[in-house]
């Protein structure tokens, strides 16, 4: 796994409290990592502050799972 | 009774009455607090009263630019904003069919979207401090109406409207959002009634006297500590009975 997704990865076990295996690039933060909409929303705050980036409220609802966010992250940073 | 130890409050308009008294018994209660308002004078002298953990954020809440600084401002001025108090408020009062745009819209801007604005500004720290308080304050006439006041009543009928909205998004932080509706309270503004209208307005109050700013500021020490944190979405009216709801 790339920095990115450590970082990434890091943080979303943090936020949502959820088993470290748990948290692939498939996994859904809403469908199978229990976030709530404002979890999302936290999360999206979380990884902007993280790396410095702007995550515009249309990206942020294309970013569903794990491996949306890592992508999404690579191509702003 | 109710403590706020090491709990950094922004009071709007604490240059007036109602915000000053607010303001001293949340500084009282131990909270440091940030004082806004557009008068700067008035604010450097309660800030001078008060001492310690008091800090001047002056701001003109008509102006969209200061509002968007302002929960900035006074988090680097206290550390924080762990409690909010949207306080300040203008009136335009007119007849309805002689009221102007211009009128109603300076209203809805100062009493409604700079709430707005600003709970958005504070939210992000609360959030993560799983921790905050909002407090608006509204009217007895936003339940009530009040002939001359269509633009003032529909602002401070909109603030409930909105709190208990915000209420329900972020009750899972540990975030309370809550009103205190006064009634009629003794300040400068109501100084300028007559004896006449002063009468007809006691008629109307059981308690058969005006309140005092400090009735105010205890309902909002109250929803500010952490001795409310079960009380989110309400509204706490402090009118001495004249409109019980």
């Amino acid at each position: 796994m790339s920095d990115i997704a450590d970082r990434v990865k890091k943080i979303v076990v943090e936020h949502l409290g959820v088993d470290e295996d748990k948290v692939v690039e498939s996994a859904s933060f809403i469908d199978d990592l229990g976030a709530d909409s404002l979890d999302t929303v936290e999360l999206v705050m979380a990884f902007e502050e993280e790396f410095g980036i702007e995550i515009p409220d249309d990206a942020a609802e294309t970013i569903q799972t794990v491996g949306d966010a890592v992508n999404f992250i690579k191509g702003a940073v | 009774m109710f403590d706020l130890t090491g709990k950094n409050a922004l009071v709007t308009g604490a240059s007036g009455g109602i915000g000053g008294a607010i303001a001293k018994a949340l500084h009282a209660a131990g909270a440091s607090v940030a004082l806004s308002g557009t008068r700067e004078a008035p604010l450097q002298e309660l800030a001078a009263e008060l001492g310690e953990r008091a800090h001047v954020v002056p701001a003109n809440l008509s102006d969209a630019d200061a509002v968007a600084a302002l929960p900035k401002a006074a988090a680097e001025a206290m550390g924080s904003v762990d409690v909010l108090v949207n306080n300040a408020g203008i009136t335009r009062d007119n007849l309805f069919m002689r009221m102007s745009d211009d009128e109603w819209q300076q209203v809805l801007d100062v009493n409604l979207t700079s709430v707005f604005r600003l709970s958005r500004g504070v939210l992000r720290g609360m959030m993560k401090a799983r921790w905050g308080r909002i407090v608006n304050i509204t009217s007895v006439v936003g339940t009530t109406g009040n002939p001359g006041q269509g633009n003032y009543a529909a602002a401070k009928a909109g603030l409930v409207g909105m709190s208990k909205s915000l209420a329900y998004e972020v009750a899972s932080r540990g975030i309370t959002v809550n009103c205190v509706a006064p009634g009629f309270i003794a300040t400068a503004m109501t100084d300028k009634l007559n004896d006449e209208q002063k009468g007809k307005i006691l008629t109307q109050i059981p308690a058969g006297a005006m309140g005092a700013p400090d009735d105010i500021a205890a309902a909002v020490t109250y929803l500010a500590s952490p001795a409310a944190g079960y009380v989110t979405g309400a509204t706490l009216h402090v009118n001495g009975g004249m409109s019980m709801v």
